[in-house]
């Protein structure tokens, strides 16, 4: 066997790999985990990947490439589905004329997130087609499916993966040979992409139509398959589900879903009657459990415990054989903490000593929430503490609202914090409001990602730089300060008091690149200065980490 | 081998776990077995604890060792022993930094691989293999500094002991 042949990848990867031999012609996303390493991957093996402010612009980019005829790939965590559905519910109606694949990443369990959302469900409200693989060599394969299944139906395809999907390695054996980019082209259609009322409405009927086509064509999908065994006990699942059933029962017939929206219901209806007892086995909601039997097709789901957490090889067999007693808990890791060295860690003592109610946002900086800080009241979605804080300040007695404070890091505030910044200066609090951003130069907690803050493309090369402080006052904040937060000094918590004390609109942006890649960022910055077109593609090359003048 | 080995390596952000369950699972892929290696790292740059599994055979399914199931637990750091014993199965073999001589390694940051020779005493890939993976795995300065750790941990099992 030829190694070159064989390869080990993760999910990821192997989505990233097919979407280079399929011809995809352009990624777009925004980090998350576990779906991260779609996009770095893909750019890593010569595709044009690009990480997007936020995912809803992410799915806009893909959805124009794929109005132009292309093959584009849109990737994000669950979450960031949320962000982008608005698009995509449309999408749907306009359909495609190249491919559109949307990465769905969730993360079942919550090993890195706020919730654990279902976006299968996602596939159902928009009314799209969705595949799950089980395995990297799925997700290689699956990927081909969901373009043709994409340009065949001209519709955007849900590829929706989870954390074990994603980040476990499995054999991946890919195509000898990868597809040559197609030539792009506009063909114009008005009737078909510009969705007011009158192209609408019978858009929504072509989309039913289509749905209709795809369930009877899934009746005979290949990516739906048997694996033969004993009649006593049928199980039906999916997703990562199937190779812990596979463990669980290796006996069982099996109905290995990968084509689950639209849902082959007649195959499904003739496998289990072909079985004694018929067992739905699925992570998170039970989407298929509740499908299957609204079609009048008797199976037994699984029990209410069962929704929470992921499942395993264990929890399978719990299943199996009904045992809803409680399940031992898994003893406790050591949980992760802001760096020793983290520039965050002035700022929280900081905030805790003055006692702010500090709304807060995603990434590092949530660990300020832990011991020895606890100084974060509220997390809710990215780019939520803008609003989350000026709805306190709104409400509040004045001598508590005084005391709210928003917090949030610089890759977030560009993702979704920038609308309510807009926000503050349009309905600001009577007792003014104090936005701190935490500028650390690189998106951290998904593993130093750029972001359009950074000047820097996916691959670190000079781009457009958003200054964050010139939107600030762009916006016509008078109070922009730029702070580099050191220990040994108490300027910074000097800072936030002023602030705190004014009553005006005050935005602090505490500057200091993470520690963690200092280095790595002194080499592109470094390296931005030797390019001879920097200075008009990207600014001036000013060192990230200088001193930062003090603006009142 | 009819039934999957499972391996499980545990131990805190920054010590070298994903990197040793990568090699490792290159071993078992260039022995030509089935592989499926899963991680949990969102949080391990934050210096949380970081686990890996490993399992390679004729064929292998989940990705995840159940618990209690694991046959050898890999542990790069002593508070993590206790968190992870319940994966070990009965008759499972732990090994912990104490199975290696610290003294012969050439530095702290190699201990992932000393105990990874330790491992490597008890599979059937030859050693050449593991080599060869050590080699393609990390940058070839570190080669010598990493053959003397994996050899210095596949050798000082039997001095070291090892509890099961």
């Amino acid at each position: 066997m030829k190694e070159s042949k064989r390869l080990l990848l993760s999910g990821d990867e192997a989505i990233a790999l097919a979407a280079r031999d399929a011809g995809v012609a352009l990624g777009a996303g925004y980090p998350g985990t576990p779906s991260t390493e779609i996009l770095e991957a893909f750019a890593g093996y010569g595709g044009r990947a690009q990480w997007s402010p936020n995912e809803k612009v992410a799915m806009e980019v893909t959805i124009g490439a794929a109005f132009a005829g292309a093959r584009a790939l849109c990737t994000m965590k669950h979450v960031g589905l949320n962000v982008a559905s608005d698009p995509l519910f449309t999408a749907a109606y306009t359909g495609v004329s190249g491919a559109l694949i949307v990465v769905s990443a969730d993360d079942p369990g919550m090993a890195s997130s706020q919730n654990e959302q279902d976006n299968r469900r996602y596939a159902v409200a928009a009314g799209i087609p969705m595949l799950e693989p089980s395995d990297s060599q799925e997700a290689y394969d699956f990927m081909f499916a969901a373009i043709e299944i994409s340009e065949r139906w001209k519709i955007p395809v849900l590829f929706r993966v989870t954390t074990r999907v994603c980040h476990s390695y499995t054999v991946v054996q890919p195509h000898e040979t990868a597809e040559p980019l197609r030539a792009a082209s506009f063909e114009r259609d008005i009737r078909g992409r510009v969705m007011i009322p009158p192209h609408a409405r019978p858009a929504h009927r072509r989309l039913r139509q289509k749905l209709a086509a795809m369930q009877e064509w899934n009746e005979s999908c290949r990516l739906n398959h048997i694996v033969e065994g004993s009649n006593s006990l049928g199980i039906i699942t999916s997703g990562i589900s199937f190779m812990h059933v596979r463990e669980a029962a290796p006996d069982a017939r099996v109905l290995k879903l990968g084509f689950t929206h639209p849902l082959p219901m007649n195959r499904i209806a003739q496998f289990a009657k072909s079985v004694g007892r018929c067992q739905v086995i699925e992570e998170g909601d039970p989407y298929l459990a509740d499908a299957i039997r609204a079609a009048g097709i008797p199976v037994e789901g699984k029990p209410e415990i069962y929704r929470f957490g992921e499942l395993d090889v264990p929890r399978v067999r719990r299943i199996l054989s009904n045992d809803i007693s409680p399940e031992p808990a898994k003893p406790p890791g050591k949980p992760p903490q802001l760096c020793d060295a983290c520039y965050y860690r002035i700022v929280f003592e900081s905030l805790r000593k003055r006692d702010c109610i500090v709304a807060g946002d995603i990434g590092c900086y949530t660990l300020g929430v832990l011991q020895p800080f606890e100084a974060m009241d509220t997390c809710v979605c990215m780019g939520a503490s803008l609003g989350v804080g000026l709805g306190l300040r709104h409400v509040l007695p004045p001598d508590q609202a005084r005391r709210v404070v928003s917090v949030i890091g610089d890759s977030t505030f560009l993702h979704t914090g920038i609308n309510g910044l807009v926000e503050m200066v349009y309905n600001p609090p009577q007792t003014g409001h104090v936005l701190i951003i935490l500028d650390n130069s690189t998106t951290a907690m998904t593993g130093h990602q750029e972001h359009p803050g950074t000047g820097r493309t996916l691959l670190h090369e000079p781009a457009g730089k958003v200054v964050i402080e010139d939107v600030a006052r762009s916006l016509g904040i008078r109070r922009v300060h730029v702070i580099e937060p050191r220990s040994g000094t108490d300027d910074f918590d000097r800072l936030l008091a002023e602030c705190l004390d004014s009553s005006e609109l005050a935005v602090i942006i505490a500057r200091r690149p993470c520690i963690l890649i200092a280095k790595q960022l002194k080499q592109y910055e470094d390296q931005r200065c030797e390019c001879p077109g920097a200075s008009q593609a990207a600014g001036d090359c000013a060192i990230p980490g200088s001193p930062a003048p003090l603006s009142p | 081998m009819k039934k999957a080995i499972n391996v499980v390596v545990a131990g805190i952000g920054g010590q070298g776990v994903l990197k040793g369950t990568d090699i490792l699972a290159d071993v078992a892929l260039r022995a030509g077995y089935d592989v499926k290696k899963s991680e949990i790292k969102g949080m391990s740059q934050r210096g949380g604890s970081v686990t890996g599994d490993v399992r390679f055979g004729d064929r292998v399914f989940s990705p995840m060792v159940p618990g209690g199931e694991a046959d050898f637990l890999l542990v790069l750091e002593p508070t993590q022993v206790e968190p992870h014993r319940y994966m070990l199965r009965a008759g499972g073999v732990l090994i912990t930094p104490d199975a290696v001589d610290a003294s012969r390694l050439p530095n702290r940051k190699t201990l992932n691989v000393a105990l990874l020779g330790t491992l490597s005493s008890h599979l059937p890939m030859a050693e050449d293999v593991w080599l060869e993976a050590l080699r393609a795995g990390f940058a070839e300065s570190f080669h010598e500094g990493n053959r003397t750790a994996f050899l210095a941990g596949r050798e000082g099992r039997k001095a070291a002991g090892i509890k099961p």
